[in-house]
Formats: C-alpha cells, structure tokens, sequence
C-alpha cells in the first residue's frame, strides 16, 4: 500500500513538474509534506539544501529519500521508478518525432529560434551558481565577496580555456582545493 | 545508430560519471554532456545538442533525466535510452540513500561542506567555459536575430524571472516569424 502511494505521489511530481529544477520544489512539497505526512517542513528544506550540496536532481533527490525513511531501500526504489517514468515516455516520444522531423525546414526554423534561449537558460543557471558561491547568497554585497571562492572561480575556468581538461578532473580539484583553502 | 556492447558500456560510464558530479542538478549537466559527447567523442553535432536540450527542457521531469534519454536514444535508440537513464539516476540514487543513513553526521560535517563549497566554484567555472563557447559562435555568425534572442532570454530570465517555458515559446514563434520571412524572401527573389 505505501509502495503504491509513493510511485503515485513521485509519479505526479515526475509527470507535473516541467521546467526541471526548483519548478519541481513546491510539488514536492505539496506531495510529501501537505498531502502525505511523510516530511516535516524542516526535513523538506534540509533536502532541498543536500540537494544543491549533492549530485543529482532533486526530484530525483527526494524520491530516494523520502522513500529510504519511509519503506526503506524498496521504497526508495519504487519513488525512484515513479519519478522517472513519465520522463522515460515522453521523452522518448519527443526523441522519434524530432528524429523523424527535423529536416522539415519549418521546424528548422523553430529550432533556430529556441537555441539562442537554451544558451541563455545554461548562462542564467551558472550565474545563480557563481553568485552562491561568491556570495553564499544570490544577493549581491560585494564587501561580502568570498575571496577564495573568486579564486578558484578564476583558476578554474582558466585552466578550462588554456588546458581543455575533462572537466570532471577540474571540479574534483576544486573541491579537495576548497576543502584545504576554507580549513586554513 | 550503434548497437555494441562497447557503445553501451561508455554510454552507461559516461552518463554515470556526469550526474555522480553534477550538483545541484537542471542545466548543469547539459554543458558537462555536450563536452562528453560532442567534444569528446564526437556522437552529436553542436545544434543537436542545443535542440535536444529544448527538447529536454520541454517536457516533464528533471531535464538530466530527460537529456540523458535523448541522448541514450539518438545513440543507440530505446535501448540506448534506458542504459543513460540508469546511468543518470543510479549514483543520486546510491548518494542520497547512504545520506539519509547517516543524514545527522552528514549535515554537521564542516570537512563536507568546505569540499562542496569548493566544488561550487568548479562548477561554475565548467558551465562559464561552455557558455563562453557556445555563445561565442553565435554571436561569430553576425546575425542580429539570434543575438537579440540571447541577450533578451538572458534579460528575461534573470531580471524579470520569466517562467523558462514561455521564453521558449517565445524564442519558438521568433524562429517561425524569422522562416516566414525568409521563404517569403526566397520565392519574391
């Protein structure tokens, strides 16, 4: 019975929450505080925190934990599943139909029209990045700037440009650098 | 399209090995995939990846989960699909499972948290460098309308907090708008 109230609860969050991120926030608070007495509001905000400091989506993020307190590595599996189905067929769906028509010059120009604005989204998601490490907020003091977090910004992204390394390599050295300049 | 046990493998590795780094999920991954699979391994041009994307962007569910499926499927089709979709959600899986073991020790830990605050800037500097890139040839080809379309979905959305959705929409008819008129163009000539 929980089982089929968690693929169900995380099923709707996965089916309604388009635009990704914190679009999906307040659905899921609707879900597993307001609807289910799975979470207290502090336990849903401390998951909204561990899913910025944590890889992985947080719709993703609280299927999996929501379901571990729950029911356990079953449940967290099932919330899991629930939450990535309506991904699984309609993206798949999107998938054939642009394969299957986008030589249409029509769509051609759609398509050109929209990708100056997915370009802008990516920049837009890395400024709100940059300003949270900078300034532990998106608020800007730049009295308040974190200076250690400017440098490895700048050391970063220069090695990016010069050296043109797997950038997975680049964020695992600026987390063992941030973990020895912030202890200092 | 490839269909090989080695094709799998290294969808499954890569997809894997992006989302176990990608914090904070949404439109962070999108610049670590396109250097992955466009730069790397060359299995996507440059505009399908922008396309899929969109694409990504547009229908429901976390867009990593979403673009990892697009990708999996453009590879190496349904089955292609379900090994990146695995890959993407197995290590936020694993993670957040341990975590919610040990949630108490996990939040307090000040070596954890100073880890992640230095990653943060990594991964700023990641998204900076691709943005930089992709912008650039756009802005290279020297026409006005996708460099307005830029930098007003950039306004758009920073500054006034448009819902993403609706710049898309928008971007959509100034595309159509833009082919209409060129056809226009094309059959007075």
């Amino acid at each position: 019975m929980i089982y089929w109230q968690l693929l169900w609860s995380f099923f709707q969050i996965g089916l309604f929450s388009i635009g990704g991120g914190y679009a999906a926030m307040p659905l899921i608070q609707h879900q597993v505080v307001e609807v289910h007495p799975w979470l207290t509001l502090t336990e849903f905000t401390d998951i909204v925190t561990l899913s910025q400091m944590t890889p992985g989506p947080i719709a993703i993020n609280s299927a999996t934990f929501v379901g571990m307190r729950i029911a356990g590595v079953s449940g967290a599996l099932v919330a899991t599943a629930g939450c990535v189905l309506p991904s699984c067929v309609i993206a798949l769906l999107l998938a054939w139909v642009y394969y299957r028509y986008r030589s249409l010059s029509a769509i051609q120009g759609v398509l050109g029209g929209v990708r100056p604005a997915v370009v802008a989204m990516i920049a837009s998601a890395g400024l709100s990045i940059l300003l949270l490490a900078l300034f532990g907020s998106e608020a800007i003091n730049l009295s308040m700037v974190d200076l250690r977090a400017l440098g490895l910004f700048l050391a970063a992204l220069a090695s990016l440009r010069i050296f043109k390394p797997d950038p997975i390599w680049v964020m695992a050295g600026a987390g063992v650098l941030g973990g020895i300049l912030y202890s200092l | 399209m490839r269909r090989d046990a080695h094709t799998f493998g290294i969808l499954f590795l890569s997809t894997f090995k992006l989302s176990a780094f990608t914090f904070g999920g949404g439109y962070v991954i999108i610049p670590l995939m396109r250097k992955q699979f466009v730069d790397r391994l060359g299995w996507l041009e440059e505009q399908e990846m922008l396309d899929l994307t969109a694409i990504a962007q547009s229908s429901p569910g976390p867009i990593a989960v979403n673009a990892a499926i697009l990708l999996g499927y453009r590879v190496a089709g349904v089955p292609g699909a379900l090994v990146t979709m695995l890959g993407t959600v197995i290590p936020p899986l694993v993670i957040l499972s341990v975590i919610s073991l040990f949630y108490d020790a996990f939040r307090s830990n000040p070596i954890i948290s100073r880890v992640m605050k230095g990653m943060q800037a990594g991964v700023a500097a990641v998204i900076f460098d691709v943005v930089l890139t992709m912008a650039g040839q756009i802005i290279g080809r020297k026409r006005a309308v996708p460099i307005v379309t830029l930098a007003g979905a950039f306004i758009a959305s920073w500054f006034f907090d448009v819902h993403i959705l609706l710049i898309l929409l928008a971007c959509a008819l100034i595309g159509l708008a833009q082919w209409r008129a060129d056809t226009k163009k094309g059959a007075s000539a």
